[in-house]
């Protein structure tokens, strides 16, 4: 290096991106190191959306959470409605009839859509393109009239029940909803010509926030942000909850682990939306859509009733057998169940002690693990690439901080 | 209203009257000022929860929030307003009262969001309970969320309030 350019050597210097930063997509604070134009060092710093969801859960009984639970990822209340009834019902032990299996399942596809949509236009909006934004919002208020048509919520449904869903989808919705998926793969296609080949785009999202599919399994990602990088892991498919074990549907993989593919595995989940929900208004049978021994907003907050196991036939001229003591203390058992949300695995962990309030609720906030690899995606990379990376992640704050 | 002539004077607003082919403007300073001044709010790009992604709602195609002259400033000291679109956490009060400190005079404060009004359903240990106990608010909209048409028509009221304002021009003020 020349003594000239020596003297042109930069300085480190730190700063601080958010918590208000409209590209952080809420109140994400990090703190960059940079010299020049590279990161070399990046923290993130979450907590300024902690409302304290967990412990609140553990001070209501099981159905008064449920309504705390479409605040955690705003973006796709549904879906997170949807996996807390699933496993809230798998703790419980409490059926669900097959229409409201179904009507979830068109509930949580649509909410994918819904998500992606709000991904994709603030995505775009945050590398610099506007019209994006404009086009894919005009999509999602009619996926928000179809939620105000099932439910008359817009954003915060609270639409899934524990046992089933609130009321039934009439006539009206399934020719609303046949009509939205038939015209959105052509809105798809319409994102995509204004992106797919704009060159700006390829540039600033080819190559960018790469990491192998070997480093995305340790990170912990799931979702899309690890499908686009080759690993085909899908809730959906690994362990089937509501009616997704009798639908068709593949799971879109990226190859290049980069930005861009994420974005291609997004833009196919589209398609791969549309398809699941026509199979489930063509599949979608009749029949009741709330399990009427369902516990209800009346659910006692003390000990829970156990379906007593059937007893034996008593032997002839025995005497009838005493019913064996209740032990005592409370009975504790833990669950972990996840479901795949549009962000990736979104997994409630309880642990019960028997009574009608959790006595820990834990969520595994898909968005939590993944606003912790941002300093693997960022650091080396270049400032402006760090609004590509956080964009690409797909994370709400309010479900990272809880 | 049929404009015959140029010399016809428009009232365009009460106590606005207008002129066009004069390019002239008749009005108190009073007048001219709230008219000019509720016809662009500029609030911040602000988000701090689920009400976030209602004003942006608002903002985007089918509400639009252009039409009321309406446009999201990325910087608090080119802001004329501020949504407080969520819940407040006692974290972040510090700095929407920095942001809020930043905002140029005069400032309005709109309160979005049953959170940001009274803390909502989080009454717990973490959350401010209600905006109000850090900066003042002029339009207070309930709702959770509230439906973009009540963000528009809180949005009209602060233009309302704007407009019977007195005085609030001039370094006197």
């Amino acid at each position: 290096m020349s003594p000239h350019l020596r003297r042109l050597a930069t300085k480190e210097l730190t700063i601080n991106m958010g918590p208000q930063h409209p590209a952080t997509h809420g109140v994400l604070r990090l703190v960059l190191d940079l010299d020049g134009e590279k990161v070399i060092k990046c923290t993130p710093y979450v907590g300024y959306l902690h409302r304290g969801t967990e412990k609140l859960g553990e001070n209501r009984t099981y159905p008064m959470v449920l309504p705390l639970t479409d605040r955690l990822d705003y973006v796709s209340s549904m879906a997170n409605n949807i996996g807390y009834c699933v496993a809230v019902e798998r703790l419980l032990g409490v059926s669900v009839p097959e229409r409201a299996k179904f009507i979830r399942t068109i509930m949580a596809e649509l909410t994918r859509i819904a998500n992606h949509i709000v991904w994709l236009a603030t995505h775009a909006l945050d590398i610099g393109a506007m019209t994006v934004f404009l086009y894919s919002m005009r999509e999602r208020e009619k996926i928000l009239e179809l939620y105000e048509m099932a439910c008359g919520a817009r954003l915060t449904v609270t639409y899934p029940r524990i046992g089933g869903v609130r009321c039934d989808i009439n006539q009206e919705f399934i020719d609303a909803c046949t009509a939205f998926i038939n015209e959105f793969p052509s809105h798809v296609e319409e994102y995509e010509r204004l992106i797919d080949q704009n060159r700006i785009w390829l540039v600033r999202t080819k190559g960018i926030g790469v990491i192998s599919a070997e480093e995305a399994i340790n990170w912990g990602l799931t979702g899309p942000t690890l499908r686009g990088s080759g690993v085909p892991y899908d809730v959906r498919k690994c362990a089937p909850y509501d009616a997704y074990d009798q639908i068709d549907f593949d799971i879109p993989l990226g190859t290049n682990c980069d930005v861009y593919d994420r974005y291609r595995c997004r833009m196919e989940e589209f398609r791969q939306s549309v398809r699941i929900i026509r199979q489930c208004l063509e599949k979608l049978p009749g029949g009741l859509v709330l399990n009427p021994d369902a516990p209800g907003y009346d659910m006692a907050a003390g000990p829970r009733k156990k379906p007593a196991p059937p007893a034996p036939p008593p032997a002839a001229g025995a005497a009838p057998a005493e019913a064996p003591a209740a032990p005592a203390g409370p009975q504790f058992e833990d669950l972990y169940v996840a479901t795949e949300v549009p962000k990736g695995e979104l997994g409630f962990y309880f642990v019960s002690d028997g009574t009608g309030k959790p006595y820990r609720m834990h969520v595994r906030a898909p968005s939590f693990v993944h606003a912790s690899v941002l300093p693997r995606l960022c650091e080396g990379g270049l400032v402006a690439d760090v609004i590509a990376n956080i964009g690409t992640i797909d994370i709400v704050l309010g479900e990272c901080d809880r | 209203m049929i404009i015959t002539g140029a010399t016809d004077i428009i009232e365009v607003e009460k106590g606005v009257k207008v002129i066009p082919g004069a390019n002239t403007i008749i009005a108190s300073v009073d007048k001219l000022v709230n008219w000019s001044r509720s016809s662009s709010i500029w609030p911040m790009t602000f988000g701090l929860a689920c009400c976030a992604i209602e004003m942006m709602a608002t903002g985007a195609s089918h509400y639009d929030l252009d039409r009321f002259g309406i446009v999201f400033r990325g910087s608090p000291r080119q802001a004329d307003a501020i949504i407080i679109a969520g819940t407040l956490t006692k974290k972040m009060a510090p700095v929407v009262r920095t942001v809020y400190d930043q905002m140029p005079e005069p400032r309005y404060v709109i309160a979005m969001g049953s959170c940001a009004c009274t803390g909502g359903i989080y009454n717990t240990y973490s959350t401010v309970q209600g905006v109000d106990t850090i900066m003042p608010v002029d339009i207070y909209i309930p709702g959770c969320p509230p439906r973009p048409e009540a963000l528009l028509e809180g949005i009209i009221r602060l233009q309302n309030k704007i407009k019977n304002e007195h005085g609030k021009w001039g370094y006197w003020r």
